[in-house]
């Protein structure tokens, strides 16, 4: 991962929330990096951390929640040392964000092209003027149609496609170095979805962004990044670039998500599953965080968290089959994932 | 499934239903949502039909339409030989105990105040399917059934993960003994591992209940899972209807092609000739004329924007029960229309 053109870089993140059933590791210690002009893919299922990630690398924290320590980079200044007034001209500027559901990220009163034109406003001090000019150029940019009549239209007045596409306006509107996607397609119809997505990589290349893709569809992920952190629990699992990821997956979490994932293209007799549920954030397994429900679980991995170790082919893996120290029998994990193939005892639900 | 039969469960028949918009000072009808618009299936016994299609195209309020959870504004449905919309409100509940559904978000239908056993007592007691000492024997069961504890019996819905709130929900669907059941989106709501659980669950008790499934979903990938067979809906109009494998492997309908090419492979390795439409659905409210898809398609000529498309078949081409609502299926396949982007 030591890539010299990195544009952003996280080291030993964490984010915890404070509640009054006491502390609640949201992430827990998560490093990656961005190379310039890439797409990282973060995925995960719910409540894996990797919404929190992104917010708070946009340090969007909020009360009870707070970053405990690590590090964020940005172009070589230190993110968490920033004051607000510094991180508000780095929003929207520098670093862009768009999320899931632009309905509740517009706002209802104000029409698409002030909206834009606010960030013209703000972070380039145009004249209302000359910022809706630009916005227009924007909207033109992200194929929006008769996008003169759309700069006056209201977001109501739009259907969920065009409205991630004025989102994208926004966020593209400042030429930010790095743009971070939160599920920007997850709401939207897979007809819309293919139009966003590729619009979006289209854009990325025209602009020479970097992109942090936070997603829980491997579909997406396999279309659009090139590098993947596999999220579980707080913690990365698995990082590999993005072929690598989905050909020779380590971790027995990825491959039982790769396996338990219906396919449209391909005919599959039963479905693997992995067995159980996400931990609960507020009570997580001491050892491997996934050993309740890995069938490869040994004594090692209830009692033991793994370190992220690099592998022969750049990628990183957290588990213990992958290591020197593993004392049960060799496994293939891809090949061996069997649903119920072993299970630890009394962890069995 | 390999048990299937050619005997018809449920038959649908011109079924169409109408939303009325209202407006005006008066209140007066000022046009109607086309929600659904004349659709003729049916689904055979023991079978998995799915209804796949994006938002407003109208799968889900087919499936209530079925259900009446709304009154079709018109068309026949008959469950087991017997024409439901001509029961009355009270058969039609005795109705529903065998035929039943699940929906999408469990959480938001069923009563956050019951404990699971309340919850399973009350559908078997409305529908009465077991004397009341024996009740409790089968509660047991059927949270064995769906994979969930003993010991959970007494809890309360918040109680427990959305797997398991799904799970519930269809041990309710299943506490009455149902033939057939509609399932609404029943697994979207999931995360994929969770989600693969509960459609082994459901496919599992298809075999071994002899269920008929309806099942609605946006999901393709989950489609191609659970179903024997594929209808694909599109603003309110069937626009296939196919075995799954011809569905998949041979579809024959621009706006099928379309949805299938536009769904991510999890496998970067894999390249594939991705159809971009162009524009949104247009709205139920003023559908277009003629072929629903020619506003989009790639195809669309003055034909399409006049004459609406038949389903049909073309035993050339596709195999027997394999239909498809477009004029030029012929043209298209055999390269002597081209799509124009």
């Amino acid at each position: 991962m030591d890539n010299t053109n990195t544009i952003i870089k996280v080291d030993n993140l964490q984010t915890s929330f404070f509640t009054h059933r006491g502390e609640v590791k949201a992430v827990d210690g998560v490093h990656f990096d961005v190379p310039a002009g890439k797409t990282l893919g973060i995925v995960g299922e719910s409540g894996s951390g990797k919404s929190i990630t992104s917010l708070s690398i946009m340090r969007l924290i909020e009360s009870p929640g707070r970053i405990k320590g690590g590090n964020i980079t940005f172009n070589g200044e230190d993110l968490l040392a920033k004051t607000e007034a510094e991180m508000r001209s780095i929003r929207g500027n520098k670093i862009s964000m768009i999320f899931q559901e632009p309905m509740t990220s517009l706002n209802p009163v104000y029409t698409i092209g002030d909206q834009i034109a606010e960030a013209y406003q703000i972070h380039q001090g145009l004249s209302k003027k000359e910022a809706l000019q630009k916005s227009l150029g924007m909207l033109e940019l992200v194929g929006i149609p008769s996008p003169k009549a759309r700069l006056k239209a209201y977001p109501h007045e739009l259907s969920g496609g065009m409205r991630q596409r004025a989102m994208i306006a926004i966020a593209l509107a400042c030429n930010p170095q790095l743009l971070i996607a939160d599920e920007p397609t997850t709401a939207l119809d897979v007809t819309i979805q293919a139009q966003i997505l590729r619009l979006i990589s289209g854009l990325q290349k025209e602009l020479g962004m970097s992109m942090l893709l936070i997603t829980h569809d491997l579909g997406v992920v396999a279309e659009t990044c090139d590098y993947v952190a596999v999220m579980y629990a707080g913690k990365i699992v698995e990082y590999a670039d993005v072929t690598t990821l989905f050909k020779q997956p380590k971790h027995p979490y990825t491959v039982g998500l790769l396996k338990s994932l219906p396919r449209h293209d391909i005919d599959q007799d039963e479905l693997q599953v992995i067995k159980g549920m996400v931990p609960s954030p507020d009570d997580l397994p001491e050892g491997c965080r996934f050993a309740p429900r890995c069938p490869f679980a040994r004594e090692m991995c209830v009692n033991s968290l793994p370190d992220l170790r690099d592998q022969e082919e750049g990628n990183q893996v957290r588990c213990w089959i992958h290591t020197d120290e593993w004392d049960g029998p060799e496994v293939n994990v891809k090949d061996d994932y069997d649903y119920g193939y072993r299970t630890v005892e009394g962890t069995e639900s | 499934m390999t048990t299937t039969t050619d005997t018809e469960l449920l038959k649908v028949q011109n079924l169409k239903q109408y939303f009325p918009i209202k407006g005006g000072v008066f209140g007066r009808k000022v046009n109607d949502v086309k929600a659904v618009d004349d659709i003729s299936f049916e689904v055979k016994a023991g079978e998995t039909l799915s209804i796949v299609g994006e938002s407003g195209c109208g799968k889900s309020t087919t499936g209530r339409a079925i259900l009446r959870l709304d009154e079709p504004t018109a068309g026949q449905v008959e469950f087991g030989g017997k024409d439901l919309l001509a029961l009355s409100k009270k058969e039609m509940r005795k109705m529903r105990k065998n035929l039943q559904i699940i929906f999408q978000d469990p959480y938001a239908s069923i009563n956050p105040r019951q404990t699971v056993r309340q919850i399973l007592s009350e559908a078997m007691q409305i529908q009465d399917v077991l004397p009341k000492d024996k009740r409790e024997e089968r509660i047991k069961e059927l949270m064995k059934t769906v994979g969930l504890g003993e010991h959970q019996i007494d809890r309360f819905p918040h109680e427990f993960s959305g797997g398991q709130r799904q799970r519930i929900g269809i041990a309710r669907a299943l506490s009455v003994d149902p033939q057939m059941i509609i399932c609404d989106e029943s697994v979207s709501a999931l995360d994929v591992s969770i989600q693969a659980q509960v459609l082994n669950l459901l496919k599992k008790l298809q075999r071994e209940l002899d269920l008929t499934y309806l099942f609605i979903s946006h999901d393709l990938g989950v489609v191609r899972h659970i179903s024997d067979r594929v209808l694909v809906m599109y603003l309110g109009k069937i626009v296939e209807i196919a075995d799954k494998k011809s569905l998949f492997d041979n579809p024959k309908h621009p706006y099928t092609k379309t949805l299938l090419s536009a769904i991510p492979v999890p496998d970067p390795t894999v390249e594939k000739e991705q159809i971009i439409l162009k524009g949104d659905v247009p709205s139920p409210i003023d559908p277009p004329t003629g072929c629903r898809f020619h506003t989009r398609c790639p195809f669309a000529t003055d034909k399409c924007i006049q004459e609406t498309p038949e389903l049909r078949n073309n035993g050339d081409l596709m195999k027997d029960g394999h239909r498809a609502a477009c004029h030029y299926i012929e043209e298209i396949e055999s390269g002597e229309m081209q799509p124009n982007y």
